[in-house]
This record gives C-alpha cells, structure tokens and sequence, in this order.
C-alpha cells in the first residue's frame, strides 16, 4: 500500500532521514519506535507530503506521491501537537473539515467525538483550549471520515488516562476492521497489545523492520518494552 | 477552491482590521474631497495618500496574515487538496478582502466626486497596487520562517518602493543631468509600480503640463493606447512574478 523508496531528508547540516526504505500494507499496525531525533516524525510527515524529501520517492497505491495530491483522502492524520487557527471554534473546525472532505466520505465517524463529549464544548475558540482537548480534537479529526490509513504521531501525549483508554479502544477497533495503522509513542507499554510490526529508527537510519513476533524471538524478550531496551543498549 | 477561499475570507472579516482599513480610507477621501474646493485638487491629495498607505497595509497585514495562518496552513496540508490551490486560495482570499475594502472606503467617494477618467484610472491604479502588494508579502514570507524577520522585509520593501527607490532615481537624474534621460526615465519608471501608478494618474489630470519637458515624454509615451497597455503590462508583471515566485517557494516547503 505505502512503498518508501530511498528517502533522503537533510535540514541543514542534520541528516533527518538517510536512505530510508520500507513497505507498508493494508491490516498492518505499524509502530515507528526511535530515540528523540530519529526522524520518526519526518518520516511521517514524507508520507504526507508535508516535507518534501530531497531525494527518493514513496507511492501510495502504485502511485508517486509528489504529483498526487488526491491520495490524502484514505488517511487520517493525528500530528503530534494539534495546531488550529487560533479564533475558530471546536464546531467551525469540524465543519471546515468536513466541507472540504465532503466527496470522499458518506458517513461520518463521529465515535471518538461523542467519547470525548466534544459537543458539551463545540462553541469554544481554539486558542482558549488545553492541550489535551486539543489532542482530542485531532483524534477526533483523524478518524472522522473513516479513512483506510490512520497516521498517528504520538496519539496518546497529552491525554488523561481515560482518554488514553479510549482513544487506545478506538484504534483497536479500527485495526480489527484491517486498517493501515501508523502509530509511533515513546510509552511501548501501551503499543504492546496493538501492533503487528515494529520499525526501528535511529538517527534518520532504518535499522530494521520486524514482525513483533519475531522481534521478541529475535531478542528473547516477552515484552516489546525489553526487546526495545536491549536494542537502544547494543546500539550504545 | 472556492471553500478554501471562502474561510480565508471569513477569516480576514472575523478580525476587524480591513474593516477598519475601509473606514480610514473612506474618512480620508471624503474630507479630502470635501475640503479642496475643486475634484481634481482632492484627487491629487487622494492619489498621494493612496500611493503611501494602500501598498503598507496590503503589504503588512498580508505578511501577518500569512504567518498568523501558519496553524491553518499546516491543518490543511495534511487534507486531500493540492498545495498550489491552499496558497493560491490564500492569496486570492487577501486580495478580494483588501480590494473590496479599497473600492468601498476610496472607490465609492471616487466614483461620488470625479467620475473623470483620471477618477477611473486612479482606480485601477489602486487596484493594481493591492493585489502587486499582496502578492510581494506572499513572496516574503514565503522566504523566511521567522515572523519578525517576515514584517521586517515587508516594512524593508514598502520603504524601498516608496522612498528608497525615488531617492536613488533623483540621484541617477541629477549626477546625469547633462545627458538625455528621458528615455531612461521612463524604464526607471516601470521599475517601480508606485511609481508607475503616479506617472499613469497624473498624466490623466491637467497637471502634467508642470512637469517640463520629461512629463512632455512621459505623455507622448504613456499618453496613447500603446502607453496604456504598457503600464497595465507592467503592473500585470508585477502582478505574476512575486505571485509565481511564492508558489513555487511554497510547493518545496517544509512544515
């Protein structure tokens, strides 16, 4: 479904992203795992066609990303701090978004919207709301017009544990409906029960692409948590 | 396309600025038409106030509209619309905004006073330094991140269009006054849209006979259909480079 091919990124002098390759597919939960600076979020942002890389090309369904734009309608995107116009409310918000994803969806999925009780609040301005209500409109925002791939970058940040469980509900649902998921968080514990691969990121260098499954086997370790641990120690 | 402009649009109204804006320059035209006894000399009052402050509004709150709308930008790019048509929409929602303000706070009093030609071309001269000013601040912050570098180059490029560029003008006239200038002076002219704007208005009002023999030149070239279409060239220039420029700055962005 997502093909990256040799994806070079550099921002100045750092090199974000260094000859980065892999293959994502339909009914994937992908979890993009790295130190702070490993290009987790470049990376995504590529996918999206926010950063451009320098070099290297990814495609989405067999097609180049950098001439299409249209691809943009099967993902959902959640950004690891939700940034809104400032003097727009919860509820012109939404109905921006949906206006202008219209086309692409029938129905929408308002699950996540009503679990938060964003309708007690829809009246209020970006500006005047916290960060964790914004993170709960983002999510909301992502998979609202229940699109075939969901990029979340660190979803759970932010949020209070009842949120966190819900949202973390959420997602297991849309993974059983054989969506692409692409989550990448710092807390593994939670990524345990929920992902089906694991890449491996450090210093824009993709180290390795495994199955969770063989990862554990690979390292002896039951948890993703450990198994995590004892790569970052022998990568020391 | 038309839904992005459209909350662009919104979005300008909602702060009250433009609003503002129209109100300032309708105050203006109208005590400027109403205190000189006759229409041409409030025009000439009028054209001065125009070519100063219509290209520092369009082109300040332009600049601080875009890096205000950083947020919106960055919510929208991750949605299934083409970037060319999110700044595209962008600069369009500025446009009809600052225009619609200028037709009704200077326009109106224009069309009320001195219908003239000179009234028209004074328009239109207006229009086209909006929209050439619109498009310099799309340019400009689309080449610095930094939002106080970005109003800086903005203030930098108002006073280089409006000063700067006719100090140097009058030093190039004076240093080479022994030689015919005329015809340079007419390229300097266009080099400059504030300029240029002057020349195209002034050349319609009587006045232009007190400008010696260059105005003479200026007439015989920009006087005729030839001239006219030239002038509108040159502001379309204007117009489509810096416009074309920020595009293509925008499309390699990262964010």
């Amino acid at each position: 479904m997502i093909f990256a091919t040799n994806v070079n990124k550099r921002f100045g002098k750092l090199k974000a992203l260094d000859n980065v390759s892999f293959t994502c597919n339909k009914g994937q939960t992908i979890s993009l795992i790295g130190p702070n600076g490993s290009g987790k979020t470049t990376i995504i942002k590529c996918l999206l066609g926010m950063v451009v890389p320098d070099s290297g090309f990814i495609t989405f369904n067999d097609r180049n990303i950098i001439h299409d734009w249209k691809y943009r309608r099967h993902i959902g995107y959640m950004p690891q701090t939700g940034r809104f116009p400032d003097n727009m409310t919860i509820a012109q918000v939404f109905d921006m978004m949906k206006d202008i994803r219209r086309e692409d969806t029938a129905t929408f999925d308002e699950d996540l919207a009503t679990a938060f009780q964003l309708n007690r609040i829809m009246d209020k301005r970006m500006r005047t709301l916290s960060g964790g209500t914004r993170q709960k409109v983002s999510a909301a925002l992502a998979f609202l017009f229940n699109p075939d791939v969901l990029i979340l970058d660190e979803p759970t940040a932010g949020l209070d544990p009842v949120s966190s469980e819900m949202l973390k509900d959420k997602i297991r649902k849309e993974k059983q409906k054989g969506k692409l998921i692409l989550i990448t968080s710092h807390i593994l514990s939670e990524l345990d029960d929920m992902v089906s691969e694991v890449i491996y990121l450090q210093e824009g260098k993709l180290l390795f692409h495994k199955s969770l499954d063989q990862l554990k086997k690979d390292t002896g370790e039951e948890k993703l948590v450990r198994a995590i641990a004892r790569i970052m120690q022998a990568n020391k | 396309m038309n839904k992005i402009i459209k909350y662009v649009i919104l979005d300008i109204l909602r702060n009250r600025i433009v609003l503002a804006y129209t109100v300032f320059l309708l105050a203006i035209s109208l005590s400027v038409f109403n205190l000189e006894d006759t229409a041409g000399k409030g025009m000439l009052s009028l054209l001065n106030i125009v070519l100063i402050v219509l290209p520092l509004v369009s082109i300040i709150f332009s600049t601080i509209y875009v890096y205000n709308s950083t947020e919106f930008i960055e919510l929208l790019l991750s949605q299934p619309l083409q970037r060319k048509r999110l700044v595209l929409s962008i600069f369009i929602g500025l446009t009809v905004s600052l225009l619609l303000a200028f037709l009704v706070g200077a326009g109106l009093p224009i069309l009320f006073y001195s219908g003239s030609q000179a009234g028209l071309v004074l328009m239109a001269t207006g229009m086209g330094l909006t929209i050439i000013f619109v498009a310099l601040a799309l340019l400009g912050s689309m080449i610095t991140r930094d939002k106080a570098k970005g109003i800086g180059l903005a203030i930098l490029l108002w006073f280089y269009f409006s000063l700067i560029y006719d100090g140097i003008v009058l030093f190039i006239l004076f240093q080479f006054s022994d030689y015919p200038l005329e015809k340079i002076s007419i390229v300097l002219g266009s080099l400059n849209p504030i300029d240029l704007g002057r020349i195209v208005v002034l050349l319609k009002m009587d006045i232009s006979a007190m400008m010696g023999y260059t105005g003479a030149v200026f007439r015989e070239f920009f006087g005729g259909t030839g001239g006219s279409l030239y002038a509108c060239l040159i502001m379309l220039m204007w117009i489509f480079v810096p416009l074309w420029l920020a595009v293509r700055k925008f499309n390699r962005k990262d964010w």
